[in-house]
C-alpha cells in the first residue's frame, strides 16, 4: 500500500518496513536534481524531522520523515546518480527504507488518489 | 519536502509584480513565471540543465526587459558620465561598449552596467533590480543641461551562443547607420543600429553567458514578432533566468545584489578592468582616492572563484571558515556548473586566501565542505574579439 504526504513524499508500506521517496510532482517542480543525501542505517526519525537533503540547480529542499520510526538504509545509487529522481522518481529514485513506529500514523496520509486530487487544487 | 531552505533569487512578492511585454509569449512557450526584479520572469522552460547546456553549443534566446535603457545626452555627457563612474567614456568611441560601474562617495558600487557610444548620445544597460535607484541617482548627480532619458517603452533581447549569429544573419537586417558592419561582422563589444524591415533595432555584440552573442534593444510592440522570428531558426530556443545565473557564473561574470554591492569596491570585487588607466591616474571619479589605496596596498578581500569537492552545491549565504572556524568570508554566488558537472562559487575572502590553489572551508547548514580557490572563468569565454575572426 501506498501513502503520500502533504509535503510530495510517498511511502511505499510493505508489512512493518517501509520505502520513502519524492513524488514525480515534486521532481517536476524541482527540476534537474544534482545531489542527494540520504540518512544513514539505525537513525531514529520522528514524523516531521529532516530525513534528507535534495538539491536541484537551482535549490536545496529537505525531505521530511513521513512517519516515525527507524531508517535502515539509504538509497547508495543516489550518491552517483542523483537524476535518478527525475528519471524514475516513484521507482529507482527511492530515497531510504524505514521501520515503522508507530503504524497508525498512515492513517494521517492521503492514499493515490487522494494525493492526486490535493496536487490538483495546487 | 518542498521547503527549499534557500532562495535568494526570489525576493518576496508582496508588491504588484510587473509584466513584460512578451508574458503571455513566455507561458506560451511552456516557461514558469517567477517574481525577480519586481517583474514575472520566466525561471526555465524544459529545464535550466538542458537550457544552458543548449546555449553553451547552439543559441539561447533570453527575455532580459527587466533591465533599465537609459539614453544620457547633452553637450559634456561624457565627461558628466565620467565624474559618475571610472570608466573612459571620452575615450569611447562611437560604435563601442564598454562595461562600467556605478560608484558610490565611498567607492562601493551602486550598480554595474554597459554603456554604448551611439554617436549623438551614449546608452546605458543597467541592472532591473537597480534601474529606479539608478535613475534617481543619474537624476541628482547628472548635470541640468544633461538630458536622462529612461527608455521604458523598449524591450531587450538576448541572443547567446555559438550558433547566434548564425541565427541572427538570417532575418537579413540593414545597417541603419553610414559605415555600420552588417550584424556579423559586429565584433565584441561593438555596437550598431540595425532595420529589420520597418522595425529599427540597438544590437551590440555582448552578453552575459561568456558566449559569443548579441543584445537587441527593440520597441516593445515590436519585441514578440522578433522573438518569433528568432525561435523560429532552428539553433534559438527560449532560455530562462535559472540558466542565465548558471550560464554567467560559469563565465565568472558577477550579479549585482549577490555579488556586487554598495559596501564592496571595485578592487575588491576583482573588476580591476573597468577601472579605465587614464582614470586611475587622473581620478576625479567617486571613491577614487580610496580605489587608489586599494590597488597600491591591496584590498582587505577579494572575490574569487571556487571549486567545491564533492557533489553538493554551496550557495550564497555560506560562510567561509579558517582552519580555528572563524568565520573569514563569504559565499555570494554558487551552484552546481551544468557544464562542468561539479559545484562551483564565487566568494570573498581574505587576500592571504584569495590565491589560486589555496584550499578553504565553506559552512552550509551546519556543515564543512572543502574547496579550492581557482581562477575564473571556470568556462572559458568564446568572445568574437576584434581581429581574431
Amino acid at each position: 500500500m501506498r501513502y503520500f504526504t502533504e509535503d510530495h513524499e510517498w511511502i511505499d508500506v510493505d508489512g512493518d518496513q517501509a520505502t520513502v521517496g519524492i513524488t514525480d510532482y515534486a521532481q517536476g517542480q524541482l527540476g534537474d536534481i544534482v545531489f542527494v543525501e540520504v540518512p544513514e542505517g539505525g537513525k531514529a526519525m520522528a514524523k516531521g524531522d529532516d530525513a534528507a537533503v535534495v538539491e536541484s540547480v537551482k535549490a536545496a529542499s529537505d525531505v521530511y520523515a513521513p512517519v516515525s520510526g527507524m531508517v535502515v538504509g539509504g538509497n547508495e545509487k543516489l550518491a552517483d546518480e542523483p537524476g535518478l529522481v527525475n528519471e524514475d522518481p516513484e521507482g529507482e529514485g527511492w530515497f531510504f527504507k524505514m521501520t515503522l513506529g508507530d503504524p497508525s500514523e498512515l492513517e494521517a496520509l492521503m492514499d493515490a488518489a487522494g494525493y492526486k486530487a490535493f496536487v490538483a487544487a495546487l | 519536502m518542498m521547503r527549499e531552505t534557500d532562495t535568494p533569487d526570489e525576493p518576496l512578492a508582496e508588491e504588484a509584480l510587473a509584466s513584460l511585454a512578451l508574458d503571455s509569449w513566455h507561458r506560451k512557450q511552456g516557461g514558469r513565471m517567477v517574481p525577480f526584479a519586481g517583474y514575472e520572469m520566466p525561471v526555465q522552460y524544459e529545464g535550466i540543465m538542458a537550457e544552458h547546456l543548449w546555449t553553451r553549443e547552439h543559441a539561447g534566446l533570453f527575455d532580459v526587459s527587466h533591465m533599465g535603457q537609459l539614453t544620457v545626452s547633452g553637450e559634456g555627457a561624457a565627461a558628466a558620465l565620467e565624474a559618475l563612474l571610472p570608466g573612459d567614456i571620452a575615450g569611447l568611441k562611437p560604435g563601442r561598449v564598454r562595461y562600467s560601474l556605478l560608484l558610490a562617495e565611498n567607492g562601493g558600487i551602486l550598480d554595474d552596467l554597459m554603456v554604448t557610444h551611439r554617436g549623438d548620445h551614449y546608452f546605458l544597460i543597467v541592472n532591473g533590480a537597480t534601474k529606479w535607484d539608478d535613475i534617481a541617482h543619474l537624476r541628482e548627480h547628472l548635470p541640468d543641461d544633461i538630458t536622462l532619458n529612461h527608455l521604458d517603452e523598449h524591450a531587450l533581447l538576448a541572443l547567446q551562443g555559438p550558433k547566434a549569429v548564425d541565427a541572427l544573419q538570417r532575418l537579413r537586417l540593414a545597417p541603419a547607420m553610414e559605415g555600420a558592419p552588417a550584424v556579423e561582422g559586429l565584433s565584441f563589444m561593438q555596437a550598431a543600429p540595425y532595420h529589420w524591415g520597418q522595425v529599427p533595432l540597438g544590437i551590440s555584440r555582448s552578453g552575459y553567458t561568456g558566449e559569443d552573442g548579441f543584445e537587441i534593444s527593440v520597441r516593445a510592440e515590436d519585441v514578440e514578432a522578433l522573438a518569433d522570428a528568432l525561435l523560429a531558426q532552428p539553433e534559438v530556443k527560449p532560455i530562462g533566468l535559472g540558466a542565465r545565473d548558471s550560464l554567467r557564473l560559469e563565465a565568472g561574470l558577477p550579479l549585482y545584489g549577490h555579488d556586487l554591492d554598495a559596501d564592496t569596491t571595485p578592487v575588491e570585487a576583482d573588476l580591476g578592468f573597468a577601472l579605465s588607466k587614464r582614470r586611475r591616474e587622473e581620478g576625479g571619479f567617486p571613491g577614487a582616492e580610496r580605489i587608489a589605496i586599494e590597488r597600491q596596498n591591496g584590498p582587505i578581500r577579494k572575490r574569487v572563484g571556487l571549486k567545491v569537492e564533492g557533489r553538493q552545491p554551496v550557495r550564497e549565504g555560506a560562510a567561509v571558515v579558517d582552519d580555528q572556524g572563524n568565520d573569514v568570508g563569504n559565499v555570494t554566488s554558487g551552484g552546481f556548473a551544468p557544464s562542468l558537472g561539479v559545484p562551483i562559487a564565487m566568494a570573498y575572502v581574505p587576500l592571504a586566501l584569495a590565491r589560486p590553489g589555496t584550499v578553504l572551508s565553506l559552512a552550509q547548514r551546519g556543515k564543512i565542505h572543502r574547496a579550492e580557490v581557482v581562477a575564473m572563468p571556470f568556462v572559458p569565454h568564446r568572445y568574437v574579439r576584434q581581429g581574431a575572426k
